[in-house]
């Protein structure tokens, strides 16, 4: 028996479905025999969707957040590709920073091929390009990577179905009920009106949230250059009548 | 017209795809060398207190594949009842885990202790559980659910409860197929489906 008292920051706002892909989609065939058919259950958040597990600095290491060199680990083997920051904010639906939350990325290369067994695809592996990376954002919300372009892929679905150009992208949050996996997606792709994987998205503006805009305020002259990408995570419920006392 | 909300909208999910592997725990899927081990290795460090328990299973698509390319997401209390952070937890257990679906069978192995029952806004309790986020290629926003157990007392578990068909509540909970072993298979469509959740 727990002898825990519930330590109360308000319930998770409930999930926006409508904001989110739709599980089934034809277009997208794996997603066919892999979405569930029978209603969620909905029910008000607990513990276990209120609390997370939280990831300090000390598993960090300097090139982490560094896809061009965090493989090779050597500067005079940079990975080949078109060298870019990828830069934004962590917030939660109520507009307040994230910080100090763990944002994990993964990528194909510049030729669109994953380092990765189940990859065949004719373009070569660079072998100085892992495609990993991660880091924790600041106090404001912040994060960035240093990386490279990665490119557009064909893929098995229908009959001439290629990925644009896409960086993977994981955030925790503070609580597990946060915990999501999306992509980000470059501007101007004219991929990105032909993938059924971004198609899964039905509301035009939630998908026009994932292509990050060039941001040429944070590209570096004779460097990089700069995309954007800010995550909106769920926010929590909080009210002057949550936490009411015992008996009121 | 209105004031406008200020609120914003959560960011779309996407699949994590068929390689989530490299950008979660990279070392299993052989990208070695970036990081020097993978996170959410382990759910307990050696000395945790209480049972420690292994649960297997699959997952199953809706043909009845065992798919190879799952990844999951594990969290979950001590064996007091205490998340990772809170005070008085047990500093032996992370309560976080990751793993991952073997490329050749799609069978999934967790380690860790067993979690006591926790407190409900409502002042009442949850059975002991364990959180499970599940994410795979065609899988376009991860899935959450739980693993309860059949040799615990579930009956005044306020999410159980909530479950109409009483014949769907069994899918949430992990047999018991020996000392300290238990079996917790998921099912995405069919007969059998699992309860999914939305909370
Ligand atoms: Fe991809």
């Amino acid at each position: 028996m727990s002898d825990q008292a519930y330590i109360d920051q308000g319930p998770l706002i409930p999930r926006n479905r409508a904001a989110h892909p739709v599980p089934y989609d034809p277009d997208y065939k794996t997603s066919v025999p892999r979405s569930p058919n029978q209603p969620l259950l909905s029910m008000e958040s607990t513990l276990s969707e209120e609390t997370g597990p939280r990831f300090g600095h000390s598993m960090l290491g300097p090139l982490d957040n560094n896809l061009i060199l965090n493989y090779s680990k050597d500067a005079a083997k940079p990975a080949v590709g078109e060298r870019i920051l990828m830069h934004g904010r962590v917030l939660d639906e109520m507009g307040r920073p994230v910080p100090h939350t763990l944002v994990e990325i993964w990528q194909a290369n510049a030729g669109g091929r994953y380092r990765h067994v189940k990859d065949g695809y004719l373009a070569p592996l660079d072998p100085n390009f892992g495609g990993c990376g991660r880091t924790l954002t600041d106090e404001n919300g912040c994060y960035e990577f240093l990386t490279i372009r990665p490119g557009a892929y064909p893929w098995p679905n229908r009959g001439n179905d290629w990925r644009p150009m896409h960086i993977h992208i994981s955030v925790f949050g503070h609580s597990f009920g946060q915990r999501l996996i999306t992509q980000m997606y470059f501007e101007g792709d004219p991929l990105i009106e032909r993938c059924p994987i971004a198609a899964t998205v039905k509301s035009r503006s939630q998908l026009d949230r994932l292509v990050a805009p060039l941001d040429m305020a944070k590209a570096r002259p004779l460097d990089f250059l700069a995309y954007k990408f800010d995550i909106v995570l769920r926010g929590r419920r909080q009210t002057m009548f949550e936490n009411r006392m015992e008996g009121l | 017209m209105v004031q406008k909300l200020d609120t914003l909208v959560e960011t779309p999910s996407q699949t994590a795809g068929p390689y989530v592997h490299i950008g979660c725990i990279p070392s299993f899927a052989g990208l070695e060398g970036v990081y020097p081990e993978d996170l959410g290795l382990r759910a307990i460090e050696d000395g945790a207190e209480g049972e420690v328990i292994t649960i297997t299973g699959s997952i199953y698509d809706g043909t009845g594949w065992a798919m190879r390319d799952a990844m999951f997401e594990s969290w979950q209390a001590d064996a007091s009842g205490r998340f990772a952070g809170q005070q008085g937890a047990d500093p032996k257990v992370n309560g976080f885990c990751r793993f991952a679906a073997d490329k050749d069978t799609g069978e999934f192995t967790l380690t860790t202790v067993k979690p006591g029952a926790t407190p409900t806004r409502a002042g009442g309790q949850q059975a002991p559980h364990i959180a499970l986020w599940i994410v795979a290629r065609g899988i376009n926003i991860g899935l959450q659910t739980r693993i309860y157990f059949e040799d615990e007392d579930n009956s005044a578990d306020p999410l159980l409860a909530r479950i109409e068909q009483r014949n769907r509540v069994e899918t949430l909970v992990a047999k018991k197929t020996g000392e300290g072993q238990y079996r917790f298979d998921i099912y995405l469509q069919g007969a059998q489906e699992t309860v999914f959740l939305d909370l």
